[in-house]
This record gives C-alpha cells, sequence and structure tokens, in this order.
C-alpha cells in the first residue's frame, strides 16, 4: 500500500509540473514569436516573465520525474517483469525524442537570448514545446495502454507469465491514446490559461496601463474560452468511450450499483455524512436527469442498461474518491468557460481592464485549473483500480515481491515531506518573481513598450 | 528467474529474430555505454558543485555560469541508462533496482538536492536562503557521485547490499572521480586566477582516484575470492594500465597548463570506470542472481523497434550534445549569464 500511496503522491506532484511545462510551452512559443517578429516589448517582457516560471517549472519537473521512471523497478518489480517489454520500450523514445530535445533547447531558451539569432531563438522555444509535446505523447502512450491494453498475448517464460509485444502500432495506438492525449494536453492548456489570466490580471490591476499584461490578459480570456468550450465537448465523447471500454470506471463515476437504466447526478449533495465515504443515490440529495447517464454512455439511447458495480467479477474501485473527483472536474470545467464567457464579453465590450471583480474573480481562480486536472487524473487512475493494466495484471500482484514495507513506509516518508519543501519553495521562488514584476509594474507608472495610451482604457485588437 | 524461451513456445521464436545476431550484446554495450557517459558528463557537473565548496562568492557564480546551461541535459543521461536497461532487459531492471531500493532513493535525492540547489541560489536575495541552497548543492553533489559509485560496483560484483567495504570505497574513488572531471571542466571554461587552484585540486583527486582505485581493486580480490580470475583477467589489466595512462597524462597536462587535453584525460578515466563495471559485468547482466543477458533480453519484435530508434535517435541527440557544448563553448562569466538559471 506504502508503494502505491508514494507513486500516486509522487504522480500529483509530478503532473503539475509536467502540466505546466505542456501549457505554458505554446505561450511562450508565441510570445517569443511575436518578439522577434514585430520587436514590441509587451512581448519580451512577458518571456521573460514565463521563461523564468518555465524554467523553475522544468527543473521541478525533472526532479520530480526521474524518480517516476525508477520507480517502475524499485517499487513495481512485478508489473515491469510483466509488462516491461512492452512499457520500457515508449518510456525509452520518450527519453531519445522529447527529454534530451527539451533539456537541451531549455538551455538555449534560457541562457542563449544574446548569443544565438533570432530565427534559432524562436526554433529553440518551438523545439522546447515539441520536446514537451512529444515526452507527453510517449507517457500516455503508456498509460492509455494500461487502460485498454492492445497488441500483445500473454506467454510462460520461466514459470511467470510475462506481456510480449505482437503489434506495435495497435498497441501504441490503442483505443484510448487518442482520446486521452488530447483531453490532457488541453487540460494543461486550461490550467496553464487560467494561471497567466490570473497573473495578468493582478498585475492588470496594480497597474492598469501595462500594455504586457493586458496583452497576456485578453490573449488568456479568449484562449480559456475556446478551450474549456471544446474540453466539455470532448469530455461528453470521451465519457462515452469509457462506458465502452472500462464500465467499471463509469459506473464508479456515476456510483451506480444496480445494473439497469441510469441517471445522470447534475448536482450532488451528501445528505448523510456517509455519503462523502460512500456515495449512493439513497444518501445524496441530487438533481439528476432520468436516464441521461444511460442516453450518455450509449450516445442517445437513454434505455440502455448500464452495468452497475455490484455485477463485475471484480471488486469495485473506490468509488467515493472517483465520484467526488469526478463531479468536482466538471464542475470546474463549467466554471471555466462561464468564466471564458463572460472575459471574452467584457473584452468585447472593451472595458476587461476595468472590471475589478471580475479580476480579482479570476486571480482566485488561477489554480483552479490545476486542480481540475489533478481530479480528472484520479478518475482516470483510481477508476482503473483494481486492475494496475485492465484486464492484464492487478495492481496488488505489481508490486515489487522482495521490497519490505518497512523501506517503502521510510521513502513514502521522504517524499511526503522532500515533496512539500519542495512546492514551498517553488510558490516562494514564484512569489519573488511576482513581487518583483509588481515592483516593475509600480502603480499608476506606465511600463515602456509602444505607448499610445492616454490614460483612458484602450482596446487593440487582439495582439495583432 | 527467467530462461529464455521454454520449450512450449517455439513457433515464436521461430516466426522473429534478432536484427542482428549479437543484438542482446549490443544493447549490453548500450547499457554500459550511457552509463558511461553520464559518468562523465554529469561527473563535470558533480565535480563543480563539489569544488564549490570551498570557493568564494565571486568564485561560485562562475562556477555556476559555466554549469548552468549544461547540467539538466547531462542529467538527461542517467534517464537514458535507466530506460536502456528497462527495454532491452526489464526483468533485470526490476531485480536490480528493487534490491539496492534506497540507495536508488538516496541518490535520486542528492541528484534533486544538486538541481534544486543550483537553480533556487539565485532566485531570492537572502542571505539564509542562498546559504541554505548552496549547501543542498554540495551534499547533493558530493552525494550522488559516491551513491553512483557505491550502486555500481555492488550491481557489478552482485554484492546484496552498497553498505560493504568495496561498494564504499569504490564510492569514495567516484567522488575522487569527479573531482577531476570537475577541475578539468572548470579550468576549460573558466579564465581566472582560480585556475591555479583548481589545477591543484585536480592533480590531487586524480592522485587520489588511482590510488582509491588500487585499494578497491585489491579489496574486491581479497573479499570476492569466487571473481578472482574474471578481476585478474586481460581486459581488466588493459583498463588498469590505460588507467594510469589516462592519469598520467591528466597530471601533466594539468601541470602545462593544457587544460583541454586535462579534460580529455580525466574524461578517459571516467569512460575506464564505466569500462571495468561492463567487464565485471559480462556476460552477466545481473551478477547477483546469476541472470545472464540472453536471459534477461527483451524479446525480437520489441528490441528491434527499440533498436530501430536508438538508431536514429542516439546520434541526434550526439548533435544536440555537440550545438550545446560548442554554443556554451567560449569562457564563461559571473556577469549577466547567471541571471535567469
Amino acid at each position: 500500500m506504502a508503494s502505491r500511496i508514494q507513486f500516486g503522491w509522487t504522480i500529483t506532484v509530478h503532473i503539475l509540473f509536467a502540466s505546466l511545462s505542456i501549457g505554458l510551452a505554446p505561450f511562450l512559443v508565441y510570445v517569443t514569436v511575436q518578439e522577434v517578429r514585430t520587436g514590441d516589448q509587451r512581448y519580451a517582457r512577458l518571456r521573460e516573465f514565463w521563461t523564468k516560471v518555465f524554467g523553475v517549472g522544468f527543473v521541478m519537473g525533472t526532479v520530480t520525474g526521474i524518480p517516476m521512471g525508477f520507480m517502475f523497478g524499485t517499487n513495481f518489480g512485478s508489473f515491469s517483469t510483466t509488462v516491461g517489454e512492452l512499457l520500457g520500450g515508449p518510456l525509452s523514445f520518450e527519453v531519445k525524442m522529447a527529454f534530451f530535445l527539451e533539456a537541451v533547447s531549455l538551455g538555449v531558451l534560457l541562457f542563449g537570448r544574446e548569443r544565438v539569432s533570432d530565427r534559432f531563438y524562436v526554433l529553440s522555444s518551438v523545439l522546447v514545446g515539441v520536446g514537451a509535446w512529444l515526452s507527453a505523447f510517449w507517457v500516455l502512450v503508456v498509460n492509455s495502454w494500461m487502460q485498454t491494453p492492445r497488441g500483445y498475448e500473454i506467454v510462460t517464460e520461466g514459470g511467470t507469465s510475462v506481456a510480449r509485444l505482437t503489434d506495435p502500432v495497435a498497441a501504441f495506438f490503442n483505443p484510448r491514446f487518442p482520446w486521452m492525449y488530447v483531453h490532457m494536453q488541453n487540460a494543461s492548456i486550461i490550467a496553464v490559461t487560467l494561471l497567466v489570466a490570473g497573473v495578468a490580471a493582478y498585475f492588470v490591476r496594480t497597474n492598469r496601463e501595462s500594455d504586457a499584461w493586458r496583452t497576456a490578459l485578453r490573449l488568456a480570456v479568449v484562449v480559456l474560452l475556446v478551450t474549456s468550450a471544446f474540453q466539455a465537448v470532448h469530455g461528453d465523447a470521451y465519457g462515452r468511450h469509457v462506458a465502452d471500454t472500462q464500465p467499471h470506471k463509469f459506473a464508479a463515476m456515476e456510483a451506480h450499483y444496480e445494473t439497469g437504466q441510469a441517471d445522470l447526478h447534475l448536482v450532488a449533495i451528501p445528505t448523510d455524512p456517509e455519503a462523502i465515504t460512500d456515495p449512493r443515490a439513497e444518501n445524496l440529495y441530487t438533481i439528476s436527469i432520468p436516464h441521461a447517464a444511460s442516453f450518455l454512455a450509449s450516445g442517445g439511447d437513454p434505455t440502455t442498461e448500464v452495468t452497475g458495480l455490484d455485477d463485475f467479477e471484480f471488486e469495485s474501485p473506490p468509488v467515493a474518491i472517483v465520484f467526488w473527483s469526478f463531479r468536482l472536474m466538471v464542475g470546474l470545467g463549467f466554471w471555466f468557460i462561464a468564466l471564458g464567457a463572460w472575459g471574452t464579453y467584457r473584452y468585447w465590450r472593451g472595458d476587461l481592464a476595468e472590471a475589478d471583480r471580475y479580476l480579482q474573480v479570476l486571480t482566485a481562480s488561477a489554480p483552479l485549473g490545476f486542480v481540475a486536472l489533478l481530479t480528472g487524473w484520479y478518475v482516470t487512475e483510481i477508476g482503473r483500480q483494481p486492475w494496475l493494466v485492465q484486464g492484464v495484471l492487478r495492481t496488488a500482484e505489481g508490486v515489487s515481491p522482495s521490497l519490505t514495507s518497512t523501506e517503502a513506509t521510510l521513502t513514502l516518508l521522504g517524499f511526503v515531506v522532500g515533496y512539500l519543501g519542495l512546492l514551498a519553495a517553488f510558490l516562494l521562488v514564484c512569489k519573488g518573481f511576482v513581487d518583483e514584476e509588481r515592483d516593475r509594474c509600480g502603480v499608476g507608472d506606465r511600463d515602456d513598450t509602444d505607448g499610445t495610451t492616454d490614460g483612458r482604457p484602450r482596446e487593440v485588437t487582439a495582439d495583432d | 528467474m527467467t530462461e529464455s524461451l521454454s520449450a512450449t513456445e517455439p513457433a515464436l521464436a521461430a516466426t522473429s529474430a534478432y536484427l542482428v545476431e549479437s543484438l542482446p550484446e549490443l544493447w549490453f554495450g548500450l547499457v554500459v555505454a550511457t552509463f558511461g557517459v553520464y559518468l562523465l558528463l554529469d561527473g563535470f557537473d558533480f565535480g563543480v558543485g563539489v569544488l564549490f565548496a570551498e570557493a568564494d562568492e565571486t568564485d561560485r557564480r562562475q562556477f555556476l555560469a559555466a554549469f548552468g546551461p549544461l547540467w539538466k541535459a547531462n542529467e538527461v543521461w542517467l534517464v537514458l541508462f535507466g530506460t536502456v536497461l528497462f527495454a532491452g532487459f526489464p526483468a533485470a531492471y526490476a531485480a536490480i533496482l528493487g534490491r539496492y531500493y534506497l540507495a536508488v532513493f538516496a541518490l535520486l535525492l542528492a541528484l534533486g538536492l544538486r538541481g534544486l540547489g543550483s537553480k533556487f541560489r539565485g532566485e531570492r536575495d537572502d542571505e539564509r536562503w542562498v546559504r541554505f541552497w548552496d549547501r543542498c548543492f554540495v551534499v547533493g553533489s558530493a552525494a550522488a557521485p559516491f551513491l553512483l559509485g557505491a550502486f555500481a560496483a555492488s550491481w557489478a560484483l552482485g554484492e546484496p547490499s552498497v553498505i560493504a567495504v568495496v561498494p564504499l570505497l569504490a564510492g569514495a574513488a567516484t567522488v575522487a572521480l569527479v573531482t577531476a572531471l570537475g577541475a578539468a571542466f572548470l579550468c576549460v571554461k573558466l579564465e581566472s586566477p582560480i585556475r591555479d587552484r583548481l589545477v591543484r585540486r585536480g592533480r590531487a583527486a586524480t592522485a587520489g582516484y588511482v590510488a582509491l582505485g588500487t585499494v578497491t581493486l585489491v579489496a574486491s580480490v581479497i573479499r570476492y575470492p569466487a571473481l578472482r580470475s574474471e578481476i585478474q583477467s586481460v581486459p581488466m589489466g588493459g583498463l588498469c594500465i590505460g588507467t594510469i595512462a589516462c592519469a598520467g597524462i591528466a597530471v601533466a597536462a594539468a601541470t602545462g597548463n593544457r587544460y583541454r587535453w586535462f579534460a580529455v584525460a580525466t574524461a578517459g578515466l571516467a569512460v575506464a570506470f564505466a569500462a571495468f563495471i561492463g567487464v565485471l559485468l559480462y556476460p552477466a547482466i545481473d551478477p547477483a542472481t546469476g541472470t545472464t543477458i540472453a536471459d534477461a533480453v527483451a524479446a525480437p519484435l520489441s528490441l528491434n523497434l527499440t533498436t530501430g530508434f536508438a538508431v536514429v535517435f542516439l546520434p541526434l541527440i550526439g548533435s544536440y550534445f555537440v550545438v550545446l557544448y560548442s554554443l556554451f563553448d567560449d569562457p564563461a562569466s559571473d556577469s549577466g549569464q547567471y541571471q535567469h538559471g
């Protein structure tokens, strides 16, 4: 159990920084391209600020990511032995194709502005992004294979069953992979967009005339609306796919115990403290659409039977975590759409920078994208339980046989304390960046740039 | 322990074969080679961290300016080593990492301290903050090579724990090795009066490495009588001679202010260290259990596929490093360069 908590905890921290890189990379490419193309100081300023954040985030991602790779061997030895031939390959491709590219290009991006030509500098920012996205590609190949394994056969090797690769294309592009990749990459963009929006809103409130941050704010609210609306539409279709391929996960998402037509709970409020740990229709006050879950699962037929958790041959995943995580994720998703729509409307009206309450709300919502991303990840991974690899290997069978619980507990403790310290240090450093930038903004003191402001809020068309 | 294909699946063995017959051996070579490249490149960085301990603030800034753009890319070689071992020899990967569980995590912790220390110290203007992260940087940079050396020796000798005489000696030797590497690296990268001190440290560390290495080998012969013939074999002898030759060149080059030769010769020491590990391991991949390369190697289709990727991407990775190192080739200065690190 210690091994599982350890893996869950370390990946929770790691995924924050991984998605920071994934989501921030396109934004950095955009501002770097604009900086080089237009020579506009606004973009140079945004690039400088966010590259600093990206640099620290990348180191955090590396420091927290390296243990993940080794943990397959140290803590999940049986897992590595059983499926290593399938998963070792993609993980080594990740390093060869993506990780080196990202680390080398980042060296140029952080230290090379004065040393290389504009074109090379833009290229390095693009390559950092390509590295981050390719990295996610291979990691999600591995993860989606664990959800919907394909392209393998089980053979017995010296008395041990191992999965042997038979069709790499089927294994790597398994049915789940495209769903997961799109959903995860877009979630990362949403999370970072909210972060950028929240930070920009804070600086705009400090100094209404900051051209750089007004640009960032406008960009962020529009991107937020588009990406979060897309996520909702795509997520709906993704849910249908999950219902087809992992019905037990779908049932857990809706806490659906008995086979039959299933309702969709739009809002669920516990009426009994027990509902928090054991959500069931009986102890929840729900606003539900009757048969809507059947409708969703089948893609249009409200009378479809959805298999209940009681009717699977294996035990249920921890329903409470999956159920509540899913509610939180979806709820936050709709909140993001609302935020994006509200901001875009104010932008369209031309008084976005004056919308004080909205800017405050935006700043307060800055970390919520990461919350949604984590809860979504929990639905995916915890909803897969008791399987480590769906239908192939149970989690309990994947742990290293030689590992003593003392050792595992010791390192778990180390990771909990260490990573909390890391997060604190990271936040402190970022606070330093923000303070420094705020001093640069200075109230009422206009920042450099193209300055044609006349003291009145001025709308320019978004970023050329 | 696994065996190669059991008699029940002759069909599978017949339907697919390795691209070349010796592919498993080539992968073994790749595992050892990635370990060697990692030890060499990150050895420069560890050495910088060890020498950082006695540097003053101006020197420290210069050290970090030299090291800043490179270390992250260097560290990726450790991950590559891990995944190459995983992809090529999944069962051995699990067994080895599981056995040295605490040592592996201690190594990861040390690497974390090193990375964060160097990154965070410059991010806040606060004396206590800087001191704290400096200490993390030095401790991490010294502990990581120690654990790496101890781990490698335990693995190669089949010793079930890193807390044993020979692995601990090997760890100490590795610290001396990286100190020499770091001194040579800084001599190439910096143009300043501290070069004289770096040369003295580098020479002492090289001599220390040869001395500790000799003690380690002698202790191995005494502690592992079963391995005596392997330790006294011809390839091992060749590597000993090569090591002593490199050490001699390193000391002479350092004394004669020929810093690039100093760096090349210390690099030779690191390559020879990895070769020692490879020779001791072969033909096993995990001597502690007696698992051989043939026992643990991945099935043909998987291995052929990863080989394809390796053939395409390893040269590309090599070219990244050529670009990166030549881009940051000129002597580092403390001004401006480390501002956004």
